[in-house]
């Protein structure tokens, strides 16, 4: 395979400009990540700062109103700062200090990378700049306040439809204007090589707690992984590590939004084609004449129209399935979860476990589904009482 | 002898950036055939792209109202076949991946050469995946561009090598736009590239003044202008062609004082 592809997925279709700084981040991982020093700081990160390992809990409850498989749920929502960005988040800022840079900037769409990017800088005392689309500090005021507070610079970004494309392309236009000092904190396995694989390894350990959690609590691997999927990164680190064990089905949720036969929506995979964007190639909501499309989800984490390349070739292989889920379902799981089993959920997360519902009773109960609940979901409870007609103060 | 290398034959050439279809086609039409009049000497065609990553927000908008008037690929290739019957100097277009992969690359290379268009100039295919559009664009007569940047270093011996058409050296850091000064050793970037090819350099982002193209015209073959001149269209709407003529007229004579 070529480097940095996934099957015909990936690659590096970013300006002249950036080249030289991509190709120094890989070097400089390709170091760190065998380096013994590099990973023994980053492990005392993640189990004393982070949290980790996160809980992988019975869902006794669900189970039992469902009637069907016996359902797990990864707590990546118990991370410090709410959700799994965390994990990649501290990996990259270790490895933008070990670079030498001073500054980190990021996009962010539902603002927990965003969050997290301002937490690693603000432990590690480098300056921080964040790209949000306008769209999404209005959906996500509480985590606005939340970077601010954090030390770090929040840009409201105004170009397109406002949202996480349109951050993302601000900070690659940032990245070009500043690279000496600066690391771009991608947030999802997309964009350009290396970042897909970066962050694919340091979302991995979630796959790997689930491997060792499951074995330790069942004996046994469970038949199922299911991970609500945007840019792809909570996912792919849920998926990682089982994606050789061929027993056990990956499922990812794409964000129908209000149907995917519906132009609102942002269910890349089930709409979408193969395109090159945001620096690789892979399927991309679009028109024919290949204009991104303005996609729409109720979650701002889910609402971009590209996915990483890693699930489009997992998907191309058939190894993976993707589902689409509608803002409706994952309303509907969001208030479930947290009647059923006092766990709020991430809007994001909450498309996961909206498929779970329908999936669990379908398989026998000595079947065994892990949900991945990527983060938690205080952030959306006024988006969602307003969806429900309900208007409250943040 | 191709037409993009006759356009630096004996002189410094002058490359004004339009983005196609904005504020209109009709007006687009006239811009060109105007800047022709007014000596500019190859012109850059820029199809809109609802994302553009390089570009800073006078192009960005230009190419969001340009799409939002119903723009598409297919309305550039008619337009452009209409000016070949009076525009002779050489056009190329300037615009994203995902507009010439999405339209099939193969069948963008026909319908843009067709059209009379001479080459091709895509921001975001770096060197090391331009081989997947260079042979297409190659087949039907189109010189692909590539760029070098202030933070290319090594990578212009490599990228000068295998160039086609001209290369696009870009001035600054950063997306295009207007800039006070630019701090770049033009002459340095040019002069490794010429050390490895013999082939035209035009430089461009952030150029906007007579001063500034003169300054910059002696260290290269050419000079391009895109937001400058976006700027104009912007301000005078329909009756940008003559603003615009005047303009590439002031910038021509100042690089002639190089030449």
């Amino acid at each position: 395979m070529k480097k940095g592809r996934f099957g015909i997925h990936g690659g590096q279709y970013i300006p002249e400009t950036l080249m030289n700084a991509v190709f120094e981040l890989e070097q400089a991982y390709n170091h760190y990540k065998n380096d013994p020093e590099f990973n023994r700081e980053l492990k005392e990160l993640l189990d004393n700062y982070a949290g980790r390992p996160s809980l992988l809990y019975y869902a006794e409850k669900m189970t039992k109103d469902l009637g069907g498989a016996k359902i797990y749920l990864k707590r990546e929502d118990l991370n410090h700062t709410g959700s799994h960005k965390i994990n990649n988040v501290l990996g990259q800022v270790l490895l933008a200090k070990r670079m030498g840079k001073t500054r980190v900037i990021a996009e962010t769409g539902a603002g927990q990378h965003g969050v997290a990017t301002a937490t690693a800088a603000a432990l590690m005392g480098m300056e921080c700049e964040i790209f949000m689309g306008e769209e999404d500090t209005k959906r996500q005021a509480l985590n606005v306040y939340r970077m601010k507070l954090l030390g770090a610079k929040v840009h409201p970004v105004t170009a397109g439809t406002a949202t996480l494309k349109d951050a993302v392309s601000e900070t690659m236009r940032e990245w070009t204007n500043r690279i000496d000092d600066t690391h771009y904190v991608l947030g999802s396995v997309m964009g350009p090589h290396p970042f897909p694989t970066i962050v694919r390894d340091f979302q991995a350990i979630i796959s790997k707690e689930i491997k060792e959690q499951i074995l330790e609590a069942e004996g046994r691997l469970p038949d199922a992984v299911l991970a609500c999927v945007g840019g792809g990164s909570n996912a792919i680190g849920a998926f990682y590590n089982f994606i050789g064990d061929k027993s056990v089905r990956l499922i990812g949720c794409e964000a129908a939004g209000r149907g995917i036969d519906t132009a609102e929506t942002a269910a890349t995979i089930s709409t979408g084609r193969l395109g090159i964007f945001h620096g690789m190639k892979s399927y991309f909501c679009q028109d024919e004449y290949g204009q991104i499309a303005p996609v729409y989800s109720i979650s701002a984490g889910l609402d971009y129209p590209g996915v990483g390349p890693e699930h489009a070739d997992l998907y191309d292989t058939g190894r993976a399935e993707y589902v689409a889920v509608t803002d409706d379902e994952a309303v509907d799981a969001f208030e479930y979860l947290s009647k059923t089993e006092g766990i709020i959920p991430a809007i994001e997360s909450a498309h996961a476990v909206a498929h779970a519902i329908k999936l669990a009773p379908q398989m026998e109960k000595d079947k065994i589904m892990v949900i991945n609940i990527s983060g938690r979901g205080d952030k959306d409870c006024a988006a969602i009482a307003r969806y429900r007609g309900e208007d409250i103060y943040e | 002898m191709s037409r993009i290398k006759e356009a630096f034959e004996g002189r410094k050439a002058f490359i004004p950036f339009i983005t196609c279809g904005y504020p209109s086609v009709e007006t687009s039409m006239r811009i060109i055939e105007e800047m022709e009049k007014a000596g500019a000497d190859l012109i850059e065609l820029g199809i809109p792209f609802s994302d553009p990553t390089a570009e800073g927000p006078v192009i960005q908008d230009a190419d969001a109202q340009a799409l939002a008037a119903g723009v598409t690929t297919d309305k550039v290739f008619d337009m452009v076949e209409k000016l070949r019957q009076n525009v002779r100097i050489p056009m190329v277009f300037m615009t994203y991946a995902n507009v010439v992969f999405s339209y099939g690359t193969e069948r963008f290379a026909k319908k843009a050469a067709q059209a009379g268009i001479d080459g091709v100039i895509i921001p975001d295919i770096p060197f090391e995946e331009k081989e997947e559009f260079s042979g297409i664009l190659k087949s039907a007569g189109l010189d692909m561009i590539s760029f070098i940047a202030p933070t290319s270093r090594e990578r212009i011996s490599m990228i000068a090598k295998e160039a086609e058409g001209f290369v696009y050296c870009v001035s600054s850091l950063g997306v295009t736009g207007i800039r006070e000064e630019i701090t770049t050793d033009i002459g340095e970037m040019v002069s490794i590239v010429k050390k490895n090819r013999d082939i035209p350099c035009a430089v461009g982002f952030g150029i906007a003044t007579p001063k500034q193209a003169k300054e910059m015209a002696r260290y290269t073959d050419g000079v391009i202008v895109g937001s400058a001149i976006v700027k104009l269209c912007e301000q005078y709407g329909e009756d940008s062609p003559a603003h615009v003529a005047e303009y590439v007229r002031s910038m021509k004579e100042a690089i002639n004082e190089i030449s």
